[in-house]
């Protein structure tokens, strides 16, 4: 059974498409990250597969249900961005608060330990530093033992500590099998936690891969070259060429391996200004995610 | 399928849709937590009492009787304030996100508004508990039916601004809610004979006050009393308390289907 079933999600506020016929499925036991620039619809469309919204069109499916139905069995679980708790309850009487409202929770001892936050349990939640409230996000998460566990950027505003504790306390937890889909706008955090990325931008899906996909996706090199008249069916016979675009005068190739490429220009054509440079994730993010991107070049999933 | 999680058995959905007595309990010390509530709830309809009885020396000389009337009038207004303080958590609540937090828990909206009345409510009961002890000491004598009844009478009447809480709980998005509804309580209660008896009143101004919130409540929890208890009491405190419950569900119904 699929953890996660979006069918042609769509969602406007007033005259802002937030997500745009968006399908998206997790199979059980994935770790997926969505990853998109601010305002690209990634907490749009978590809010429509936890229920907080309701999609103007298109279905949302939870383990074969809808969110209310598997929030109620405890099917599901979310560490949101902010907010969602109370200063006046200890970090113990929160987690007990939220237990006392599920069917079967785990033991709060044994959650508290499995966010690491046994240590501040009776500390007040008001005196709790952005991390340890984040843990204790976790913590209530941790409750109903979820098949699926939501985290929407769940680290932002947390120093480097903080989320080093914090993904280690995740990593942890994600051994057993749990589906852990977070939305992040770090790419390091996509590519140290996630086994699969989804890239957003404006409401839509941009690439969908392994991490190594989308990382291929980005690891090219271009070399670029002055070369009037220049043969491009020849250099895309060349091995590791891409793609080859002709401007004017200059020939512009993405490559795996510019080492062929700039022998062969160098050797068998007269090529002069011979530049070769390097893509990284970063790049490939800002180029898939940016908002005056051409067309999006999907990679399979 | 593949789902390797370590539950076993079937998953459920908890029964009264979340409802049970740990999340009560948890509330009650929560809002105990809170100083100024208490402030509101224990600490001025005590002083008040000890202000206009103890001091008074018209009370005095008018008898024990006057010193019961003021002793239930504030009963009636610590345990409306203090229902009204908690029912009106739900705007803090609200402002701090907790209620979308709730949102992900198997909690439904009534069993959630369940416990915000009934922690409400014993607001209201601990202010009467503590506002008759302060009597009872101070020298306040009544036959114990009447100390019962109209100890009901006060407590009962918390009912009207639990749901008069959450009404404006869910309408403001404030977390003082209370500095905005205090003084409005406070008129409230003149109107209800609470802080002089209504019959100081100009005439004009005694029919309205038939008309407001208070007024039931004060003529119920007196009556074991004074005598008074007339259907148009019972009218007003049911028309009050259904018009604040259901203006409070129409906003909570507002609040959950935004988002």
């Amino acid at each position: 059974m699929l953890a996660v079933d979006l069918q042609h999600l769509t969602k406007r506020y007033g005259s802002v498409t937030a997500v745009n016929d968006l399908s998206l499925q997790l199979e059980s036991g994935e770790i997926v990250a969505f990853l998109g620039p601010n305002g690209a619809g990634k907490t749009t469309t978590i809010d429509m597969l936890l229920g907080l919204a309701r999609p103007d069109s298109g279905t949302v499916r939870v383990y074969g249900r809808s969110p209310a139905d598997a929030i109620a069995r405890g099917d599901v679980s979310a560490v949101m961005q902010n907010g969602g708790l109370l200063k006046d309850f200890t970090v113990k009487e929160t987690v007990e608060f939220t237990a006392s409202l599920h069917a079967n929770p785990r033991p709060v001892a044994e959650v508290l330990d499995r966010a690491g936050i046994t240590a501040i349990a009776d500390r007040r939640v008001a005196k709790c530093s952005g991390g340890e409230q984040q843990r204790l996000r976790f913590a209530i998460a941790l409750l109903s033992d979820p098949r699926l566990l939501v985290l929407d950027e769940p680290t932002t505003g947390m120093d480097v500590e903080g989320r080093r504790e914090f993904w280690r306390a995740i990593r942890e937890d994600a051994g057993c099998g749990r589906t852990v889909m977070f939305a992040t706008h770090y790419l390091d955090e996509a590519d140290a936690y996630a086994d699969r990325i989804v890239l957003i931008r404006q409401g839509s899906i941009v690439a969908d891969g392994t991490t190594a996909e989308i990382k291929n996706l980005a690891s090219g090199r271009t070399v670029r070259a002055t070369l009037p008249g220049a043969d491009a069916d020849t250099l895309k016979a060349l091995q590791g060429v891409m793609s080859v675009e002709i401007r004017g005068d200059t020939v512009i190739i993405q490559c795996t391996n510019s080492d062929v490429v700039a022998r062969h220009l160098l050797t068998e054509t007269p090529a002069w200004d011979l530049d070769v440079s390097s893509k990284n994730l970063e790049a490939a993010f800002v180029a898939l995610t940016a908002n005056d991107a051409a067309e999006p070049a999907g990679v399979a999933p | 399928m593949t789902a390797a999680t370590t539950q076993v058995e079937e998953r459920h959905v908890p029964p009264l849709g979340g409802f049970n007595l740990t999340a009560l309990r948890l509330e009650i010390r929560r809002m105990l937590r809170n100083r100024r509530t208490l402030m509101f709830v224990v600490v001025f309809p005590s002083v008040f009492f000890r202000i206009f009885g103890m001091s008074s020396k018209g009370v005095r000389s008018a008898g024990p009787s006057a010193l019961a009337y003021i002793m239930i009038s504030m009963a009636v207004y610590g345990a409306m304030v203090g229902a009204t303080a908690g029912g009106a958590a739900v705007s803090v609540e609200r402002s701090f996100g907790w209620s979308r937090q709730l949102r992900l828990t198997p909690l439904r909206p009534a069993a959630y508004v369940a416990i915000k009345v009934l922690t409400a409510m014993m607001l209201g009961l601990l202010a009467v508990a503590v506002d008759f002890a302060v009597g009872a000491f101070s020298g306040v004598h009544m036959a114990p039916q009447v100390w019962l009844l109209s100890g009901l009478g006060a407590w009962l009447g918390s009912l009207v601004f639990a749901a008069f809480g959450l009404f404006v709980g869910f309408l403001l998005p404030s977390e003082n809610v209370m500095q905005f509804v205090g003084p409005l309580l406070a008129i409230l209660a003149m109107f209800g004979g609470l802080f002089i008896p209504l019959a100081a009143l100009p005439p004009a101004l005694q029919t309205a006050a038939l008309f407001t919130p208070v007024y039931g409540v004060g003529q119920i929890a007196r009556a074991p009393l004074v005598g008074g208890f007339t259907a148009i009491a019972v009218v007003n405190v049911i028309g009050w308390t259904l018009a604040f419950g259901i203006g409070a569900m129409a906003l909570f119904r507002r609040d959950t289907a935004r988002v």
